[in-house]
């Protein structure tokens, strides 16, 4: 007698464990392969583009911290950047090279909670999350040193920074740039890189190649794992990232141990670019002056940053009022997420939590 | 009479060294009050099992705190702190919280097999730690198969896990009893063949007489049978349900496997058997491998279960710690693992030992020649594996070419011209 089996449909979210916020996945499982997803979002849809039409530009900046809520600072960067794009503001050096150092501090923090939630997703006990945390903390204690915030920051302004560093800032960025993450970063190198274990869970787990990566307009970590050499910083630097020296990493297979190599390489060159910042920093001041109700004139402006998780940008639209007429975000946690289902359909249960792990998604910027 | 038990035990209070003599204490004032025969064994036995049952309560009291600290220590955190000196009371507040919720149950579920799974799973444990030997003469059940007892108790545990998941009526729950299936299949077989090393070297599957073993060779089992010690710990884990073979539980993948329907002290009861389990197997592990009670000259001046206890948390420490450390195999990876390396293994040392077993019975060789011979084939036998399944596990990622590329000049596309009519195009140079 043939045995009969249908595939079963498991949620894996909105509540679970390991997916990251309250993104859905309705997987259709045959025994522990999966045979179609279903990618359900929109969970932690505020309406945010719709509700900043009614809101001047300045008082939209903290939405761009509640999008992506682990990387605020360049949130704030790319809206302030389409702004001051449609409005034509001229920025004082002193704030673009504020905002380069305090992009890089996000990217570091952020990176680090994607590289020890994924080593979560392959199941470690909670250990790599908790080191990253750690480390995490200790850029967190800067932003709170400038801005008062850790989480959402709402430091960048139209026209410069919000504030300017406190006396004590320097001498702690110094001990963290150059005493501290060094040797943590190396630590990770020398617990995660090779760690057999996760070589098993994560090579070939999840592979995004060149084709899938275009096709998708896959950015940061995932676009750069699949071999192709991108970084909006160094294609359209914004800011003053074309007076810095750094290297982009990129990955040969595309699969979710070379984004983990690349986030940990990503934020050793973070280090680099804020150490060539902090060296170059001149005086003067932090802000221009604009008037809190910034009336740009009518038209659009698109901008475009390199956040931790891609490229994101900001498509701003003015009619001249005091309030944005149109406000769209290309979220990149969104357009990576496109390809999840080309990735996990064929792959068991535990190689889909870590291929979703490995994408470095923030349900607060997907849903917006 | 209860007075006449009093005095016996506050006039031997200083004899802690082999608490057996109590029986005969109590075997003698039986005696001379003519009681009847069974009554000595009624007394004895009773007392033996409230000793054992209140030890298993109170370690999966104090491992909630063990672990918590001890893993919170290992992940940069300070661990419970807040409750009591060095968060002692944890445990309390712990328990306090389960008992306070609600039980819950699936309207689909099979009452009884989910209400009975709970209290399966905390049984074999308890059965476990009556045929382990505390001290020279303290074995409450001494039974002459006694490895053979241990093995048929403890797959008991999985049956358990089995009945949760599969009366749950839920997806992850089954899940995680289908996982727990198919490990049971595959692990016990490596336990099995790796704890028939230690039989045959030893002759007995009594395990106070492998304990006597030990003590009269003067090597404990894990220099003698370091391959087989390492197949049964990784296997052991596996069993165990912990990390890195936590897969029937898997959190990030299956929630909470096959107690995720389970609430309230329902699950109070599955949370302290894992704990229970750990320390019965670090129990097993430290007699078989570790020379239970015994410790060279140790024993003469320290009471034999106290080193016993002391070697049980050091295997349990040895648990946290992986626990803490690795990450977790996917299912396909531990059975390939199981089958194709442990299991091979695990039959390679049995014949191994076979035939050193079989040369010391036929040479008559003196055992201060054999003993130390064993231990260098043998320790040089696991390292030689260990090292060479190292290396067959290299070259699978050998294909993949590691590094990562670096660019400090990326090409772009050109771009169509801007609003002001400068063209944004070419390599841009950095």
């Amino acid at each position: 007698m043939p045995i009969k089996s249908e595939p079963v449909e498991v949620n894996i979210g909105p509540q679970h464990p390991s997916t990251h916020g309250v993104f859905r996945m309705v997987a259709r499982i045959d025994g522990e392969r999966i045979v179609d997803v279903k990618m359900v979002v929109g969970y932690l849809h505020r309406s945010m583009e719709k509700l900043a039409e009614e809101r001047t530009f300045t008082q939209n900046i903290p939405f761009t911290d509640r999008m992506d809520y682990l990387a605020a600072m360049t949130g704030n960067l790319g809206y302030c950047l389409s702004v001051e794009k449609l409005a034509g503001i001229e920025v004082p050096e002193r704030a673009q090279y504020l905002r380069v150092i305090f992009s890089e501090l996000q990217r570091i923090a952020s990176h680090c909670m994607a590289t020890g939630a994924f080593i979560n997703d392959c199941g470690a006990w909670q250990t790599p999350v908790m080191y990253c945390f750690r480390d995490r903390e200790k850029v967190l204690d800067l932003f709170e040193m400038t801005c008062g915030a850790r989480l959402t920051t709402n430091y960048m302004r139209i026209g410069g920074v919000a504030f300017d560093i406190p006396d004590e800032f320097l001498p702690a960025l110094d001990r963290l740039v150059n005493d501290d993450l060094p040797y943590r970063f190396e630590e990770y190198e020398q617990l995660l890189v090779g760690n057999e274990i996760i070589m098993m869970r994560a090579r070939d787990v999840g592979v995004v190649t060149p084709e899938m990566a275009i096709n998708a307009s896959l950015t940061g970590p995932m676009l750069r794992s699949a071999g192709i050499a991108w970084d909006t910083r160094k294609a359209d630097p914004y800011c003053v990232y074309d007076r810095m020296t750094f290297d982009i990493p990129v990955g040969y297979n595309g699969d979710a141990y070379d984004r983990m190599l690349i986030r940990i390489e990503e934020m050793k060159q973070s280090l680099r670019i804020i150490r060539q910042a902090v060296h170059q920093l001149p005086d003067g001041p932090h802000k221009t002056d604009v008037p809190l109700a910034i009336r740009p004139p009518a038209g659009e402006a698109y901008s475009r940053v390199e956040s931790p998780k891609g490229e994101l940008g900001f498509y701003v639209v003015s009619d001249g009022g005091p309030a944005p007429y149109r406000w769209h975000v290309r979220a990149p946690s969104l357009i990576n997420l496109s390809v999840l289902k080309e990735m996990t359909v064929g792959q068991t249960i535990a190689d889909a939590i870590v291929t979703l792990g490995s994408i470095d998604i923030n349900v607060g910027e997907l849903d917006r | 009479m209860i007075m006449a038990l009093l005095t016996i035990i506050t006039d031997n209070w200083w004899d802690i060294r082999d608490l057996s003599n109590l029986s005969h204490e109590i075997e003698k004032l039986i005696g001379d009050a003519n009681g009847p025969a069974w009554l000595i064994y009624v007394v004895s036995g009773l007392l033996g099992a409230i000793g054992i049952v209140s030890f298993i309560g109170g370690v999966a009291v104090i491992n909630i705190w063990v672990e918590r600290r001890v893993v919170g220590r290992m992940q940069s955190r300070l661990g419970p702190n807040r409750l009591g000196p060095f968060g002692l009371l944890q445990p309390v507040a712990d328990a306090i919280k389960l008992m306070q919720k609600e039980v819950l149950m699936p309207g689909t579920a099979s009452g009884l097999i989910f209400t009975a799974a709970p209290i399966m799973f905390t049984v074999p444990g308890i059965l476990l730690m009556a045929v382990l030997p505390w001290g020279r003469n303290m074995t409450l059940a001494s039974l002459d198969v006694g490895v053979l007892f241990l093995l048929a108790a403890s797959s008991l545990a999985a049956l358990a896990v089995f009945m949760a998941g599969y009366s749950s009526d839920n997806k992850y729950a089954l899940f995680g009893s289908m996982r727990v299936i198919a490990m049971l299949v595959s692990y016990e077989i490596p336990i099995v063949i790796s704890l028939l090393g230690v039989v045959l070297f030893a002759g007995t599957m009594d395990l106070q007489g492998i304990v006597l073993f030990q003590e009269k060779y003067w090597a404990f089992m894990i220099l003698l049978q370091p391959l087989a010690f390492f197949i049964y710990f990784i296997s052991v884990s596996a069993e165990l349900n912990r990390t890195p073979a936590d897969i029937a539980e898997a959190e990030s993948e299956i929630v909470g496997g096959y107690h995720t329907e389970y609430s309230g002290m329902k699950f109070g009861l599955f949370y302290a058997a894992e704990l229970i389990n750990a320390v019965v197997v670090s129990a097993i592990i430290s007699t078989l491998f570790l020379g239970g009670w015994w410790a060279y000259k140790l024993d003469e001046i320290v009471p034999g279960w106290m080193i016993y206890i002391g070697k049980i948390y050091g295997v349990y420490f040895l648990f946290v710690w992986t626990r803490g450390t690795l990450p977790r195999f996917r299912i396909d990876q531990l059975l390939a693992f199981a089958w194709k390396w442990m299991t091979p293994m695990a039959i390679l040392n049995l014949i191994l030992v076979a035939a050193e077993v079989l040369v010391w019975d036929e040479s008559g060789w003196s055992a201060g020649v054999m003993i130390p011979a064993f231990v260098v084939i043998n320790g040089t036998l696991a390292i030689a594996t260990v090292y060479a399944f190292m290396r067959l596990l290299a070259p699978k990622f050998e294909r993949f070419p590691t590094a990562l590329r670096f660019y400090s000049n990326i090409d772009v596309p050109s771009l169509p011209a801007t609003a002001d009519g400068a063209a944004r195009a070419g390599t841009q140079t950095v």
